[in-house]
């Protein structure tokens, strides 16, 4: 983490670059890690806590293994998503930002994956899927819990 | 030979990359010599994988391509272009594709999107090699005539806005390009990036020489991962052939550009928030005046614009302003790449004229609902956009036009909806999502949603429903005139327009869907 700080803090505007690297390398932003970013970045703890806690895409604890955001948003409404979310829900046994009990899958809401005419979408890591029926989503998750 | 299969993440969502995998395989395993080429989407999203083989300079399109169908489509010929049940014979012929009028995605789809030699080869460049021969004050006046306005949502006049920039003084000028494409509905910006990234560059690197900036940023959405690989490897190699970087093509100006990320929030694609991430700091709105043309990034002069305007520049540039005013109607000049989502049959990438109805382009184009049900309601401009009944289908699209009947066209998303929507739970989960993404600056967005949506349960519960209704529109009035920004400001738009349009939801028994629908 010091690593990211010292290879980005030149940049400027550098907070959201570094908690970006911090993110992907660790899959949370830690509490530890904000004084130590705020030090490097000469900013005030507060400071540092408040970008990290005003985006929902950095996280404060560890999630599960696989990140699942499903789009709660309108295009994906049309095609039946509340029906989706309920199930995933249901079927993972959590509500949004939280993990299943085996620690394999954090599920999110997201507003919008930009895949607004194949929808309902949902995304995994970093990987879209369309046009998802609770059946299909039942397979990615196997697939989530089965992966490493 | 040449085979296409899109590496647009929509195609992608469905399965393009086996579909992609599977075509290597089956083609080595019969020895038959392809060329694969991942391209952007050509739009035809219900399609998708759309695969398309290059037949004599034809592209001949098969579609939906899934794994399982490849062995089929070799059988059946399809590296000659013989026919398939999947087959639609020349993707230019398909109607859809047609009548399309497609100036700013003219390439998308076509080109490969990481090659540079086939952006040049399809007419890229050209837009900045004639800038470099003009003063700024040209390529200004230039983009004024041609009647571009800001494709974002807001339609503020592009050319005014670059005035102003080139007449800020400074040393120090910045080109942003807002790339958070977080409109339900929309993805236009997503697929330009995915499929023609060069032009967006091209675009920004006009602009600079339009301001006299050296520095640009793309703020990109993070729920886009395919358009960062994209945008990269695409600034890399116009800086490798010195389209970007120091001494652009040998004419001493220089423009340094770099893609950046948001981390999920809606409010940073307002641009005064944006700027403030863009700083490294919590998104949040900034009291105008200042106008971020005067004190925008880092309190520089900077020109922000939407992924589209700036993409829409170049031809501008190449085929000059009364080649692009002479598309569209009233003050809404060019062509407007328009989104059809949602439950709709044919949803894609439409991009024409401004002036054709909604009706028009949700049968004629989008073939009614997905579902077959009749299409009750349309959400156009995004989640801030007015629902339309059945009843204002004629309206043509344009940005007065929208304007006219309590609506706007926002980014060009349209979102259809069949009879099964719960209008009262679309106007709920409009002030649930201010609620859950407002960056709290300002009053009547931070509590009014909260109070909004605290009203509209109260109003379908049926708990004195006169009063509750007279409490939502003072409510709504007061997010109207009171916010800071756009999204307080609109957020009533999807709620009134729910109301007045379709009262008769809001005034049934508690149902048990009344949670978001």
């Amino acid at each position: 983490m010091l690593d990211a700080c010292a290879r980005l803090k030149e940049l400027p505007g550098a907070l959201l670059p570094i908690l970006h690297a911090v993110q992907e390398t660790l899959n949370f932003v830690p509490k530890d890690a904000v004084p130590l970013i705020a030090r490097e970045l000469n900013l005030s703890v507060a400071e540092v806590h408040g970008v990290v806690s005003f985006y929902h895409y950095f996280l404060q604890e560890r999630p599960g293994r696989k990140r699942v955001h499903l789009c709660r948003a309108e295009a994906c409404q049309a095609l039946g998503s509340a029906a989706l979310e309920a199930h995933a829900k249901a079927k993972l046994g959590i509500d949004y930002h939280g993990t299943t009990s085996d620690g394999a899958i954090t599920l999110e809401a997201v507003y919008c994956l930009g895949n607004c005419a194949l929808g309902p979408s949902l995304m995994i890591d970093h990987q879209l899927h369309g046009r998802v029926t609770p059946e299909r989503f039942d397979a990615l998750m196997t697939q989530c819990r089965e992966s490493p | 030979m040449k085979i296409y299969v899109p590496r647009d993440a929509a195609a992608l969502g469905v399965g393009a990359d086996d579909t992609a995998q599977t075509i290597l395989a089956e083609a080595k395993r019969r020895a038959i010599p392809i060329d694969l080429i991942r391209n952007g989407s050509r739009g035809l999203l219900w399609l998708e994988p759309l695969v398309e083989v290059d037949v004599a300079g034809t592209r001949v399109a098969y579609g939906p391509v899934q794994s399982r169908d490849v062995a089929g489509l070799f059988d059946a010929g399809f590296t000659a272009g013989l026919p398939h049940a999947l087959g639609h014979g020349a993707t230019d012929q398909i109607p859809y594709f047609k009548k399309q009028e497609r100036l700013t995605f003219a390439r998308v789809g076509l080109t490969d999107p990481r090659s540079l030699t086939d952006y040049l080869a399809h007419g890229g460049y050209r837009g900045l090699t004639a800038a470099l021969a003009m003063k700024p004050a040209d390529i200004v006046a230039g983009v004024t005539a041609s009647g571009l306005r800001g494709r974002g949502g807001a339609a503020f006049p592009a050319g005014i806005k670059w005035k102003t920039v080139l007449g800020a003084p400074g040393a120090q000028k910045y080109v942003v390009c807002n790339a958070d494409e977080g409109d339900s509905g929309t993805f236009s910006d997503r697929m330009l990036m995915e499929g023609d990234p060069f032009v967006l560059i091209e675009g920004m690197t006009i602009a600079a020489l339009a301001t006299e900036a050296t520095r640009g940023y793309i703020y990109l959405r993070w729920e886009y991962p395919q358009a960062k690989l994209a945008l990269e490897a695409a600034i890399a190699a116009a800086a490798a052939a010195h389209y970007l970087g120091q001494n652009i093509q040998g004419s001493g100006k220089s423009f340094e550009l770099e893609v950046r990320m948001g981390a999920g929030a809606y409010i940073c694609g307002e641009e005064t928030s944006l700027l403030e991430s863009l700083e490294g700091k919590r998104g949040q709105v900034r009291f105008k005046p200042p106008l971020p043309a005067i004190q925008g990034l880092f309190g520089k002069p900077t020109v922000i614009n939407n992924v589209i305007t700036f993409a829409s520049v170049p031809i501008i540039l190449d085929r000059g302003a009364a080649y692009y005013q002479h598309f569209g109607m009233g003050r809404s000049r060019g062509t407007l790449p328009m989104q059809l989502a949602g439950n709709i049959k044919h949803g894609g990438l439409v991009e024409i004229a401004f002036g054709m109805t909604l009706r028009e382009i949700l049968y004629e184009y989008g073939g009614g609902s997905f579902s077959g049900r009749p299409i009750r309601a349309v959400q156009v401009g995004g989640p801030l956009g007015a629902y339309h009944p059945e009843s204002q289908f004629d309206t043509p699209l344009d940005y007065e036009a929208f304007a006219a009947i309590k609506g706007m066209l926002g980014h060009g998303g349209i979102v259809a909806f069949d009879d099964g929507v719960d209008m009262a739970a679309q106007a709920r989960y409009a002030m649930e999502f201010c609620a859950i993404e407002s960056c709290g600056k300002c009053t009547p967005c931070r509590i009014g949603s909260t109070r909004g949506v605290e009203v509209i349960d109260r109003l379908i519960a049926g708990e004195n429903p006169a009063k509750q209704e007279t409490i939502l529109r003072d409510l709504c009035e007061t997010l109207t005139y009171g916010s800071l920004c756009a999204l307080g400001g609109l957020t009533p738009y999807p709620v009134i327009s729910a109301l007045n349009h379709f009262p008769q939801d809001f005034v049934k028994p508690v149902r048990a869907s009344s949670a978001s629908g």
